[in-house]
């Protein structure tokens, strides 16, 4: 994207307005609008449906680009493929060390000719090893949890599947976590740095993985890796984002500090600023950890195999039952990651105690104790199987139980559920459709600009009416509208669930805890191991598309509120108890407001999720953008995939930019700037 | 069940046996061949066989878990190898994009067909008695069993996913039925709903398609329309209606086996073996049902299948 970028945060100049004047300029734009749209249809057609023949073939365009892209782009010496096949083999090479290690064992030739020359790590040592490591980080409640995680796998004979899942997190999840870090801070120091990336995970996080699948898969090559490559752009921007404002958070007193004891840039970075941020950088993490976990299902589909595979194989033969299974081994393997990763944080920011023991048997217990167990689980593997892998007769399953219990509801509350369906879908649902389906494309690309203008200026003004703009004009304006009312209904649920929530947990840690773990299963299950029992019950359409995109959306709204809560300085909230703030007052007048900013972002990142949900809805009937990047998908034609998923991310960024820009003048208004 | 009779299996067999002997094995590529497996149960049969086949022969194989459509960015590069299952019904456009480049090669029909019809469960012949015959469609009071609150009073019938054609939107219109077609998203999608109406004994008209286990797990007929012939499709006056395209039933089509072009050159064998081998419906349709309806494993019915066909498979990979 080429276009003018703005930083809206950072603007600040807003024209000192008087109320009145708000309020006249706004009920002209809207007479202006409604009289469009009344009567504009027989005046200027062209209005209502862009003319076929100003269509940009924007699909052409880049078609031809990136077919000059893979076959003739070079820089000299080498081409572009060659570039990204060399950074697939650089990727590849950990991965399959860490494959070997966790789940095929070290081969000796290649295919079905190949020979094992050492196992894997047996299920009992991996299992083992984490416990050891929970222990080490967060005591004996951890490790047990831990523990119980990855028992699970072996116990319902998930586990070959998830070694190899883990396997591409392994490697997926540092490559984001750092990436997205150097980005951040990046974008912390140089603002231009800011303005030109901020598009960019704008794009990343909103084109639907299944636009730019294509061609990830010629310049990558077919399997592991280009999944790897798709997990990271797709979980990396987060990391970004947190990172940066994180880095704002950091109180200015720790600044000083710094500067006064002589940091160098560097010291100053690496010592003060990242570790004083770490709280914030974690919620970053997580988010890496369970993007990563989010795209098993899509990763399995271009070669990376696991969970995901069986999550898809189970649903086409309807078991829901082993659907589940497998989606719950994802939740699992995803809980024990992140709690692992969150208490070696916390430990790692713990000061340290130097202690006076030399030998390193006595200073590194743990690590002996890991190879120790490692290599007799190894041995005694050899001797018995059962060491090596988890016997099969051992196995749980839930069987036939979950489809049972579906069966269950739908013989016996098909029609309750079905009076509930219709009766959302014509009263909200589908009214709503109707309206945004009828308005003009240039009338709502005027009123877009007009609040553009309104609340940042005449650049976010003309940003905002170019993007609109170019949506009707790739003839997109159609699917673009049913993509923002699914969405637009969705977030709203979401955010009317999130937030309260989110208000609720943020102060109970008891109940954080239970609320962080249905929120980590709603974000990592696989939507489709609960889509398909929602069709049985709901059919396909664009309710149980909605109930998809909710389920996960609503996650970020909880997370940030959550989060913004926390952050509120305690001797605020100190100081207003000590003037009788009643608790609904402490509430409204002074936690929310400090926590806005955390909450906005919390909404923005809703929408985002909303929009990355629409390839997945897709695959129960919508007519959005996501099925018209899906029909790309299965034409592999790269050009229509990604002038659709274009579409999305423009829909997301007017949506981003738009709320930032009145949260901007909101704050500034309330003197919180 | 209903599968229809092969002709391609004999010409297959024939075929392999008319080429003249290859060179030895010892001068082939021992890479592995890379196999790509999707997601159902049929396709991973048919997979598993071949790559058995192969290992038999002394090749090494190698399977990778492939997206049916996304597969052939890693068959143009050389990636992948051996697509065992594109069907004409479903594939046709990604294949010919795929082959018209020159990278990929088809490597004969799989001696499989694809049948795919309106479909519905035999206790709707109680409402609507004129089945299997289409014309009994029309009628309003038929059509009205099949209606849900959105569609009624017209029927509802649930096609497959936008992205696997079939032109149903314009073939209600070219037969004038009196039904509204909402699309389903994927196929499990389509039949997610099948299961829910079964389990309800609920109305339900779909699109099913074989070989597959639900025509075996589920009581119930396809719809009879106008037999498909090509003029139906390019010529609107042939069928009932002179004006339209579309006035008959979906045709048939062949399952093909595609890959990449280069195994001609780098495993002449594999080759000739990929090309020779063939299966038919009855015989798939057997085996679906023993792996997604009595539980059994794809590799256990892989092995009986190897067992019992030795004479076969063994022709396939004669030198």
């Amino acid at each position: 994207m080429t276009a003018p970028l703005l930083e809206t945060k950072q603007r600040s100049f807003i024209a000192p307005q008087m109320a009145g004047r708000l309020s006249v300029a706004w009920l002209v734009a809207g007479g202006v609008f409604v009289l469009l749209w009344l009567a504009g249809d027989e005046v200027a057609k062209w209005a209502f449906a862009y003319p076929k023949d100003w269509f940009i073939p924007a699909a052409k365009w880049v078609s031809l680009f990136m077919k000059w892209l893979i076959n003739d782009a070079s820089f000299g010496i080498f081409t572009f493929t060659d570039l990204t096949r060399f950074i697939a083999a650089i990727i590849d090479l950990p991965y399959r060390f860490v494959l070997s290690l966790f789940a095929t064992g070290f081969l000796s030739g290649q295919g079905s000719s190949a020979v094992q020359i050492v196992p894997p790590l047996s299920w009992i040592a991996v299992t083992g090893v984490v416990a050891m490591m929970g222990y080490f980080a967060g005591g004996r409640r951890l490790a047990i949890g831990v523990a119980a995680c990855f028992g699970f796998l072996a116990v319902f004979g998930q586990w070959s599947s998830a070694m190899v899942t883990l396997a591409s997190i392994l490697v997926a999840v540092p490559i984001g976590v750092v990436g997205g870090l150097l980005l951040g801070i990046a974008s912390y120091r140089w603002q231009r740095f800011e303005r030109a990336i901020t598009p960019a995970l704008d794009l990343m996080q909103t084109i639907p993985v299944f636009a730019y699948l294509v061609p990830i898969l010629v310049l990558f090559g077919f399997g592991p890796t280009a999944a790897i490559v798709a997990t990271v752009i797709y979980a990396m921007p987060p990391m970004t984002r947190i990172t940066t404002l994180a880095l704002r958070g950091v109180p200015s007193e720790v600044r000083d500090l710094g500067r006064m004891i002589g940091c160098t840039r560097r010291q100053m970075t690496w010592r003060v600023m990242v570790p004083s941020a770490q709280e914030s950088l974690m919620v970053g993490v997580n988010q890496v950890i369970m993007l990563s976990l989010n795209m098993v299902i899509i990763a399995s589909m271009i070669g990376a195999g696991g969970l995901g595979f069986d999550v898809l194989a189970a649903l086409r033969r309807l078991q829901i039952g082993a659907g589940l299974e497998a989606g719950f081994a994802i939740v699992a393997l995803a809980i024990a990651l992140d709690r692992l990763s969150q208490a070696y944080a916390w430990k790692v920011s713990q000061p340290h105690v130097e202690t006076s023991r030399t030998s390193f048997a006595a200073r590194n217990p743990y690590t002996l104790a890991a190879l120790g167990l490692i290599v007799v689980s190894g041995v005694l593997g050899l001797i018995m199987p059962s060491f090596q892998n988890y016997p099969e007769t051992l196995t749980l399953s839930t069987g036939s139980f979950w489809d049972e219990i579906v069966k269950w509801i739908n013989i016996n509350f098909f029609d309750t559920l079905e009076a509930i369906k219709n009766a959302v879908l014509l009263n909200i649902l589908i009214p709503f459709k109707r309206f945004l389906g009828d308005l003009p494309w240039l009338g709502v690309t005027g009123i877009l600009a007009f609040a553009g203008w309104r609340l940042g200026g005449w650049r976010l003004a003309l940003l905002i009416g170019a993007l609109a703009a170019l949506i009707a004009a790739t003839g997109q304006w159609e699917k673009a509208m049913i993509t923002v009312y699914l969405c637009g209904i969705s977030v709203i649920f979401a955010a009317l669930i999130g937030v309260p929530v989110g208000i609720i947990a943020a102060e109970r840690e008891r109940l954080w805890r239970g609320v962080q773990v249905v929120i980590d299963t709603l974000q990592t299950l696989p939507s489709f191991v609960y889509l398909m029992p929602v069709v049985m019950l709901f059919r396909v359409g664009d309710f149980t598309a909605m109930i998809a995109v909710v389920a996960y959306s609503v996650v970020p709204a909880i997370r940030y509120t959550v989060l913004g809560i926390r952050r509120v300085d305690p001797k605020l909230i100190e100081a207003g108890l000590a003037m009788g703030c009643t608790p609904w007052q402490l509430l409204t007048k002074i936690k929310l407001k400090l926590a806005l900013p955390e909450i906005l972002l919390g909404i923005n990142q809703t929408i985002m999720f909303a929009l990355s949900m629409l390839v997945i809805t897709a695959l129960v009937g919508t007519r959005d953008l996501g099925q018209e990047v899906y029909i790309a998908l299965t034409k592999a034609d790269t050009g229509r995939g990604i002038v659709a998923g274009l579409a999305v991310a423009f829909i997301a960024i007017i949506a981003d930019r738009l709320i930032s820009a009145g949260a901007q003048r909101t704050r500034k208004r309330l003197g919180l700037v | 069940m209903r599968f229809s009779t092969l002709k391609h299996a004999a010409i297959a067999l024939t075929f392999s046996s008319a080429v003249t002997l290859s060179p030895a094995l010892a001068q082939e590529s021992t890479d592995p061949i890379k196999l790509t497996l999707h997601d159902w149960t049929g396709q991973l049969i048919t997979t598993e066989i071949m790559g058995e086949v192969l290992k038999k022969a002394g090749y090494s194989v190698e399977y990778v878990q492939a997206d049916y459509l996304a597969q052939f960015a890693g068959l143009e590069s050389g990636d992948l190898h051996v697509a065992m299952e594109m069907w004409e019904t479903t594939g046709r456009d990604a294949m010919d994009a795929s082959t018209a480049t020159g990278k990929t090669e088809v490597f004969g029909p799989t001696g499989m067909q694809a049948k795919e019809e309106w479909w519905y469960p035999e206790y709707m012949k109680e409402k609507c008695p004129g089945l299997p015959n289409w014309e009994a469609l029309k009628d309003e009071k038929c059509a009205e069993a099949f209606s849900t609150a959105e569609t009624a009073p017209k029927g509802r019938y649930l096609g497959g996913p936008v992205t696997w054609g079939g032109f149903d939107d314009e073939r209600v219109e070219a037969l004038d039925l009196p039904f509204e077609v909402i699309h389903a998203g994927t196929d499990a999608a389509l039949f997610a709903e099948l299961e829910s109406a079964y389990q309800r004994q609920a109305p339900i008209m779909l699109w099913i398609y074989a070989p597959h286990w639900a025509p075996a797990k589920y009581k119930g007929e396809w719809v009879e329309f106008p037999e498909y012939t090509k003029e139906c499709y390019t010529d609107p006056k042939w069928g009932s209606n002179p004006d339209a395209l579309y006035d008959c039933g979906k045709p048939f089509g062949d399952i093909w086996k595609v890959g990449w072009a280069g195994v001609k050159d780098k495993w002449p064998g594999a080759y000739k073996a990929i090309k020779a081998f063939t299966l038919n419906n009855d015989e798939m349709g057997k085996m679906i049902t023993e792996v997604d309806l009595d539980g059994k494993s794809v590799s256990d019915v892989v092995q009986a299948w190897m067992g019992e066909n030795e004479p076969r498979w063994s022709e396939w990979i004669k030198k």
